[in-house]
């Protein structure tokens, strides 16, 4: 997918765009109001990632000015929660908001429920052999059958198909799927990865267990 | 109204005093003129009976004659029942009359002239008048004096009927003045009632100037008003800006820590280093949440001091707070059900929103993974409830009420990041729209069970 991030801390936005990238994701970085115009006019985005307090003005009257011309989603970054604020930000024609700092799973998951809610203009198909993975649809096809996919597997998926041909171990897994707050053990990693495997069984590819170190995804060449 | 009074009652009762005032003056006005004018009337009769007297007068054979003409009687009469005395006398000698009627004091009357004078006759005080002529009389002019005098209580009646009739007028007058009075302090403070009813139909944040056309007189308190309004309104700008500034500056650095936590996470593979990293990134979250559910508090707090009411559709508030959070539950694989009656309350949107939310926060937080948590709206009599309803652990076997103290949380968190607020927020929001949070345990199966109830509109 690609992003715009409009964002004037550069530690930050340095941060987002290489969280981002580890997703594979492509980000463009705009430090002011002008320069997100400026990206705008030239390259198109999928989703807007937006900052409140920009040194050339509130982050809001933006949205509420190119709210008629721009057609992408935007979710506001905001470092106040809606009760505290005096105006708020979905009035404003934001998709949604988050508060910072974030969890990147969970922007994720509000990123994917904005674009499903938007109509799925951006398809980010990604090949899995014969297979074809819409992580934002949560879809996985197959020669014709189409297998929808519930959100846990969606996310353990992506984050094989993003590695494909490497190994990932279990506690690899666990930082991607469960939020830091969790307690959850590495067991509750098999028993997701059994049930994916159960699920994806017949779809042309399959989840082999390596030996006391993790997990790879092999895909049959199409 | 306490303190000094009310201006209207004080204007209303110098009003009436200075009334009463005016009554009393006209009123003794009225009965001295109208006393001065009936004892005029009577001297004037008087001297005019003791006239036609005197002009009767004349000598026959050296003695002094004198017919009593029947008018000089009758005119006394006109004016009131009062007795009529007279006494003609010549020198020391009385001719006719009664003669023991006092004689006229002062200095010796010129000839012709009216004396008149006030004395006592037969215990009554009696006006007299008198005139002197000269007759010849045996070639000798004698002086003649004719008095007529006339008792003073009739005529005082006829005074003190007039001054009875002054007095009811009067009264009147005042009783007219007094109502008068009132109307008119009443008109002339209507322009303060008006500005006060404007001042208070505002809304609590709408600090715009006062744009009205007042008297002269209220100028200058509309103008310091809106001054207090002006800077009011700035200073609460001032904090709600710092507020967010401040915010603003300690979240996005922390945002940076997270963020680069996270991706370090990815790149080590030493388990103690990740679990340092899982741990510096738990205490970021711990953090920003509990300085976000503190200024959420204070925010809810200061909102409900004044609450803003409108009209909310419950059921549409609570579609679109489950619809944000549905990202969050679907992280844990928690299928949120709602099912809603349209209901109507009165309301600060926000604030019931924020309370609904920090209720789901924790069904979504406290309960396992795969697990379902149902929303419901219903309305019961005059009251609507919303019930969360999670398949978690439940609140333990612990007093439930303690649950809505500030900073408490349960004894088995399971070091699930919390500030213990979030509860303590909803039952503000719910005291201050006249309603209560119920918490309690799911009968049958574990779970919690919690309601928020509202009055309905
Ligand atoms: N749905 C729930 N399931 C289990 N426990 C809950 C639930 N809601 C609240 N609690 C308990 O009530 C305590 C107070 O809740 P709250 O005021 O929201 O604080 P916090 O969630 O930040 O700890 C929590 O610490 C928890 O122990
Ligand atoms: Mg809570």
């Amino acid at each position: 997918m690609r992003y715009l991030l409009v964002e004037d801390n550069l530690e930050l936005s340095e941060a987002v765009v290489n969280r981002l990238a580890l997703d594979g994701h492509a980000v463009d970085h705009a430090a002011s109001l002008a320069e997100a115009e400026e990206w705008l006019s030239i390259a198109s985005y999928d989703l807007i990632l937006l900052d409140v307090m920009l040194p050339d003005g509130d982050g809001r009257d933006f949205l509420a000015r190119s709210r008629a011309r721009i057609e992408t989603p935007v979710i506001v970054l905001t470092a106040r929660s809606q009760v505290s604020d005096r105006v708020g930000a979905l009035d404003q024609g934001a998709d949604d908001y988050i508060t910072k700092p974030f969890d990147f799973s969970e922007l994720e998951a509000r990123c994917r429920a904005v674009l499903r809610r938007r109509g799925g203009s951006a398809r980010n198909e990604i090949d899995l052999g014969e297979a074809v993975f819409d992580p934002l649809a949560g879809t996985l096809s197959h020669h014709g059958t189409t297998l929808e996919l519930r959100n846990r597997e969606i996310r353990l998926l992506e984050v094989f198909a993003r590695h494909q041909g490497q190994i990932l171990s279990k506690s690899q897994l666990l930082d991607q799927l469960f939020s830091y707050d969790a307690q959850v053990t590495e067991n509750a990693i098999e028993v997701y990865v059994g049930r994916l495997r159960r699920r994806i069984d017949g779809m042309g590819l399959r989840i082999e267990t390596v030996r006391g170190v993790g997990y790879r995804i092999e895909t049959r060449a199409p | 109204m306490t303190g000094t009074g009310s201006i209207g009652r004080r204007l209303t009762l110098l009003l009436a005093l200075v009334a009463a005032l005016l009554s009393v003056l006209s009123w003794s006005m009225v009965t001295g003129l109208s006393r001065q004018a009936v004892a005029r009337t009577q001297d004037n009769v008087l001297a005019a009976s003791a006239t036609t007297i005197a002009e009767t007068l004349r000598s026959e054979q050296g003695e002094v004659r004198l017919e009593l003409p029947y008018s000089a009687f009758s005119m006394l009469g006109a004016i009131s029942q009062d007795r009529v005395f007279y006494r003609v006398s010549a020198g020391d000698r009385v001719l006719t009359g009664y003669d023991d009627l006092p004689s006229p004091t002062g200095a010796a009357p010129g000839i012709g002239q009216v004396v008149f004078d006030t004395g006592d006759y037969s215990n009554e005080t009696i006006r007299m008048a008198s005139v002197t002529r000269l007759v010849l009389a045996g070639g000798q002019p004698v002086p003649v004096t004719v008095t007529v005098a006339q008792t003073r209580s009739g005529v005082s009646t006829i005074s003190a009927d007039l001054s009875r009739q002054a007095a009811i007028l009067s009264v009147a007058f005042f009783l007219v003045a007094v109502g008068f009075s009132a109307i008119a302090a009443r008109t002339s403070l209507r322009p303060l009632n008006e500005i006060a009813a404007s001042v208070s139909r505002r809304g609590p944040s709408d600090l715009r100037p006062l744009r009205r056309d007042a008297p002269t007189e209220l100028a200058p308190l509309m103008l310091s008003l809106n001054r207090l309004m002006g800077r009011l309104g700035q200073s609460i700008r001032r904090s709600e800006d710092f507020i967010a500034e401040a915010a603003h500056r300690i979240r996005t650095p922390l945002a940076t820590v997270r963020a680069q936590a996270e991706i370090a996470l990815r790149s080590v593979g030493d388990e103690t280093e990740k679990r340092r990293l899982r741990q510096i990134i738990r205490a970021v979250d711990e953090s920003s949440r509990s300085a976000g559910q503190l200024l959420d508090h204070a925010t809810v707090i200061y909102r409900t001091d004044d609450l803003a009411l409108s009209p909310v559709d419950l059921a549409e508030l609570v579609g679109q707070t489950a619809a944000a959070l549905e990202p969050t539950a679907a992280m844990k694989e928690i299928r949120l059900d709602v099912a809603a009656t349209p209901a109507r309350v009165m309301g600060d949107p926000v604030l019931l929103d924020n309370a609904l939310r920090n209720v789901l926060d924790n069904a979504i937080k406290y309960s396992p993974e795969e697990t379902e948590v149902s929303i419901r709206v219903t309305t019961k009599e005059d009251q609507v409830h919303i019930t969360v309803t999670d398949e978690g652990p439940g609140l333990g076997d612990g007093p439930l009420g303690a649950l809505t103290e500030r900073f408490r949380r349960g004894d088995d968190t399971q070091g699930i990041v919390g500030s213990g607020l979030g509860l303590t927020i909803a039952e503000d929001v719910l005291l201050a729209h006249d309603g209560r949070l119920d918490l309690k345990n799911r009968d049958g199966g574990t779970g919690t069970c919690v309601t928020l109830v509202l009055p309905c509109s």
